[in-house]
């Protein structure tokens, strides 16, 4: 596991160009003015860990960032492979990356400070709690309906505390308006239709993931801000 | 009668383990609650179900 905090440093180009590179205070009034001071300030203070950084986890990660997240755990044991970019966050030159470290370097393209913990590791019904000591804000992002179920059956168990906002079905095209947000527990909401499976919708096609996505990332920041 | 994924079902008296597995859920893909509160996988074979209760089984699918 690897913590890491930003060191910004101004692109070479703009440094050619002779731009002002903004400051990390420039970037947070930024934010302040956009969303307002008292938003912000819950925003900034929170930290979001995302399970999984597939087609979901990649677009959850960058709404976050862009919002000014006060930090991301990114946890995933894959590497970005070529038949991952037709609906995540990645660029071709990141082929073969484990995704937890592509990912920050995307992220820290948007918001170079932004503080980024790492594990390029595969959570299993024995690690999870351990990986999530301290995480107040859980996005379960998986692509495995059995793993989907064994984090929030560990999750909903032991930590009933925490907050969970998962997924399960974004398969397929069309039908925007069938993605919603159930509450189910208190603490805990599914995103998604509820039904459409890879195991039976084809394919994941990069609109409706996202819009997914956009669902948990929204869900998360209404908790984060409103308290629920 | 209990009350599951909002519909009336005529389960009281039996496991919660003997109606999901009657049903053909597939119990490494779910996660149950019942009356606001997750029923931990190791109480599923114990659980007995009573008249009134209020599940909801969420059953997971593939794609992230």
């Amino acid at each position: 596991m690897e913590e890491m905090r930003g060191k910004a440093q101004p692109a070479k180009e703009e440094i050619s160009a002779g731009k002002d590179f903004p400051t990390e205070a420039d970037f947070r009034q930024a934010l302040e003015l956009r969303h307002t001071k008292p938003v912000q300030e819950k925003i900034s203070a929170a930290r979001v860990a995302i399970c999984g950084l597939g087609g979901l986890g990649s677009n959850i990660a960058i709404a976050l960032a862009r919002c000014g997240i006060g930090g991301l755990h990114l946890i995933d044991f894959d590497r970005v492979d070529l038949s991952n970019l037709n609906r995540q966050q990645y660029g071709i030159a990141q082929l073969g990356q484990p995704k937890p470290e592509a990912l920050t370097e995307v992220l820290r393209a948007v918001n170079p400070w932004l503080p980024v913990r790492t594990d390029f590791a595969r959570l299993t019904e024995e690690n999870v709690l351990a990986y999530l000591q301290g995480e107040p804000y859980i996005c379960e992002a998986f692509d495995s309906p059995e793993a989907k179920a064994m984090l929030t059956n560990a999750v909903l168990t032991h930590c009933p505390e925490k907050y969970l906002v998962g997924a399960s079905g974004m398969a397929g095209l069309g039908e925007s308006n069938r993605i919603q947000t159930r509450r189910i527990l208190p603490h805990y909401y599914l995103c998604g239709d509820g039904v459409s499976g890879t195991e039976t919708c084809g394919s994941l096609v990069a609109p409706r993931v996202m819009l997914c996505a956009a669902h948990q990332a929204n869900k998360i920041l209404e908790i984060i801000v409103k308290g629920e | 009668m209990v009350k599951i994924n909002g519909e009336d079902v005529a389960a009281q008296g039996r496991t919660l383990a003997d109606y999901l597995v009657q049903e053909g859920y597939a119990l490494t893909r779910i996660a149950v609650e019942c009356n606001g509160q997750i029923v931990p996988k190791a109480e599923y074979a114990a659980k007995v179900l009573a008249d009134g209760d209020v599940l909801e089984v969420v059953s997971f699918v593939g794609g992230g």
